[in-house]
């Protein structure tokens, strides 16, 4: 065993005048932290295997467990904090990369938090969105530039292809293979039941979920899993993944265990190969590669439906997105450093990239200058965790906001951060059939469809009380915004003035 | 007539029906109070083998082989669902050779006992149904009586 060098991070309480030694937490604990033993008649627990995903703690019926931090540290020190040590020590004794899931934890300021929202006062009307109509509705993709006529005077339909949602929320990118066939199933039957869409992500779409064809993304990425002629048809719109908010620059990796089965038929790959999506896209090193890649897509599905293209939060991301709004694309996806994965570096995600409500600011921004901003629509993602994250995005500029992180704890995800290991014990991130079933798509897709629900709720109600009764009328309106605790610089990029101002 | 089923795609085995079901003969509001330190005798038991599981209770058999062979009329269909009368029964086990669902057991004061869907409770959703974490257990019409 030699020199234990990590201490626990949690520590699992049992409060013994609850326990009924029903013996639930052990069985549904994966990581195999609680044990009943029988000589005693009593469940003992390892707190070294806990990773804190609280499955233990939700079904526990008599409430008898809680989880801590241990609370065991070194010496204070500003500088070298538990969580650096910790992290010396583990790759001191693996040598190897650290791997992460999830979102960027670390304490990055949330600029959504640092922006609030104007109300309606006695000069202008509020809006009681349960007495008065109120739409919810966007449409995302190229705008047309002119009006064009027939010789009879008539307008020409000239509008490109569009997506049509009931709300400003899409499901983002989670693939079949990260994410279990229960996961994507609740995934595309909420979309289907609220009017919006959800993402293949980069793992091509499994045989039974063809029939929410109308609700789904189908995405393209480097490693052009399960791409086929079928598959691009089958949406309603393709996206092309350049990059990720949690690993820009960096391609992904699904660990050859992962690819069993359906996984690896859909995937179009052997079983037990590892699944390596390049960091780069092999065929696309300039803005005129991509925009050929745009137009083979575009030509494999007759030019009947848009084609998004989604990058990374990073620091040229003005430039780059000037591009891509030349490059004949018809929605851009932004992704703050914020934005979840399955499995990251951590390095990566706790240190590249930038906020996704400075990215959307400059981006639209950026595009409002160049008088390019019609050509497509703008979609971000990266922890956009309640409908005022929602509001604040679309009066930044947005046309609609991406949801991966908020979506999945709706299907029981607890942030545990723990994905890479494959055992998820909500049945979310594994593919381990005695794991997979715990997600119900039935329960699911209720929740997802609730959630999404309440957000249009609260949505309509802030709307409101700006006086705006439409999304339409919301979007890019920065004067409804005012920033708090907030210097010049981060004002003027978010293009917004000073609460009191 | 509502009856509870169980799909197995969905159960997990975690045994949580079995002691919301032996808590809701319990009559305490507390389950750590009711149940802390007792063995439990539920009136739904989860059986699994090779990684599938599903939970066991009565199935209310239209034609009740455990009716049938009550030598002292304990058990009787009321309202299509099959009731146990306790004062009545003396603890033979007939009903429990001949179910075969296996759905009778006895409790621990030797008399019979089985799954009357709650209906002793004002609940009007079994305990099992309400507990259940996945959806696996449901109480739902599904045609006519076998």
């Amino acid at each position: 065993m030699g020199i234990n060098w990590i201490y626990p991070e949690h520590e699992v309480v049992r409060n013994r005048d609850r326990c009924i030694n029903c013996r639930v937490c052990e069985r549904q604990c994966a990581n195999e932290v609680h044990e009943y033993l029988s000589e005693h008649d009593k469940m003992v627990c390892d707190d070294a295997k806990c990773v804190n995903c609280h499955r233990c703690v939700s079904l526990c019926p008599t409430r008898a467990l809680k989880i801590i931090p241990s609370g065991n540290t070194y010496r204070p020190n500003s500088n070298w904090t538990n969580r650096t040590i910790n992290e010396l020590y583990r790759q001191a004794d693996t040598g190897g990369v650290l791997l992460s899931s999830m979102g960027c934890p670390q304490r990055y300021p949330v600029y959504f938090e640092k922006i609030l929202l104007n109300a309606s006062q006695v000069t202008n009307p509020s809006i009681d969105p349960l007495r008065e109509p109120m739409e919810s509705k966007v449409s995302l993709g190229a705008r047309p530039r002119d009006i064009q006529r027939d010789e009879n005077g008539r307008m020409i339909n000239n509008l490109p292809p569009q997506i049509s949602l009931s709300m400003p929320v899409m499901f983002s990118a989670m693939s079949y293979g990260s994410i279990s066939y229960n996961a994507h199933e609740s995934l595309a039957r909420a979309a289907q039941e609220l009017g919006i869409l959800y993402n293949t992500g980069e793992g091509g779409l499994h045989e039974d979920f063809y029939e929410y064809g109308a609700n789904t993304i189908v995405q393209v990425a480097s490693g052009r899993f399960g791409v086929h002629s079928a598959y691009l048809n089958s949406g309603a719109a393709i996206e092309i993944k350049m990059g990720q908010g949690a690993k820009p620059g960096i391609g992904g990796h699904l660990p050859g265990t992962k690819i069993v089965g359906d996984i690896s038929r859909t995937r179009m790959i052997p079983e037990g190969s590892d699944a390596i999506s390049p960091a780069p896209h092999h065929d696309i090193y300039s803005i005129e590669d991509l925009r050929q890649l745009v137009y083979s897509l575009k030509t494999v599905t007759g030019h009947k439906k848009p084609v998004i293209v989604k990058i990374a939060a990073v620091h040229n991301v003005t430039a780059i997105a000037s591009g891509i709004a030349r490059s004949g694309a018809d929605i851009i996806a932004i992704d703050g450093f914020r934005g979840g994965s399955g499995a990251t570096p951590t390095r990566i995600r706790d240190n590249v990239g930038i906020p996704i409500e400075l990215a959307l600011a400059s981006v639209d921004q950026r595009l409002r200058d160049e008088g390019i901003r019609d050509n497509v629509s703008i979609i971000v993602g990266g922890s956009i965790r309640s409908s005022a994250d929602v509001v604040k995005a679309v009066a930044l500029g947005a046309d609609c906001v991406y949801i991966g992180t908020s979506a999945l704890m709706a299907l029981g995800c607890h942030l545990c951060r723990s994905c890479h290991a494959g055992k998820c014990n909500w049945g979310i991130a594994t593919q381990e059939p005695q794991l997979t079933r715990r997600l119900n798509p039935d329960i699911g897709h209720r929740r997802l469809v609730n959630l999404m629900n309440a957000w249009r709720h609260e949505i309509k109600e802030m709307m409101g009380g700006m006086g705006i009764n439409s999304i339409e009328s919301l979007k890019g309106n920065r004067s409804m915004l005012r920033g708090i605790g907030l210097n010049e610089k981060e004002l003027e990029i978010l293009g917004i003035r000073h609460a009191g101002e | 007539m509502k009856k509870i089923y169980v799909n197995e795609q969905w159960c997990l085995g975690c045994r949580l029906c079995e002691y919301y079901c032996a808590f809701a003969g319990t009559g305490e509001r507390d389950m750590a109070r009711a149940l802390a330190g007792m063995k439990i005798h539920p009136r739904m038991r989860i059986e699994e083998k090779d990684g599938i599981s599903f939970a066991v209770s009565c199935r209310h058999c239209k034609d009740a082989l455990c009716v049938k062979s009550c030598i002292t009329g304990a058990l009787t269909v009321t309202d299509g669902m099959v009731a146990i009368d306790q004062d009545r029964c003396v603890g033979c086990c007939t009903c429990v050779l001949v179910c075969p669902f296996g759905a009778v057991a006895s409790t621990a004061h030797g008399v019979m006992q089985k799954c009357e869907l709650c209906v002793q409770s004002s609940a009007g959703t079994p305990a099992c149904v309400r507990g259940c974490p996945n959806g696996a257990i449901v109480f739902e019409e599904r045609g006519a009586a076998r």
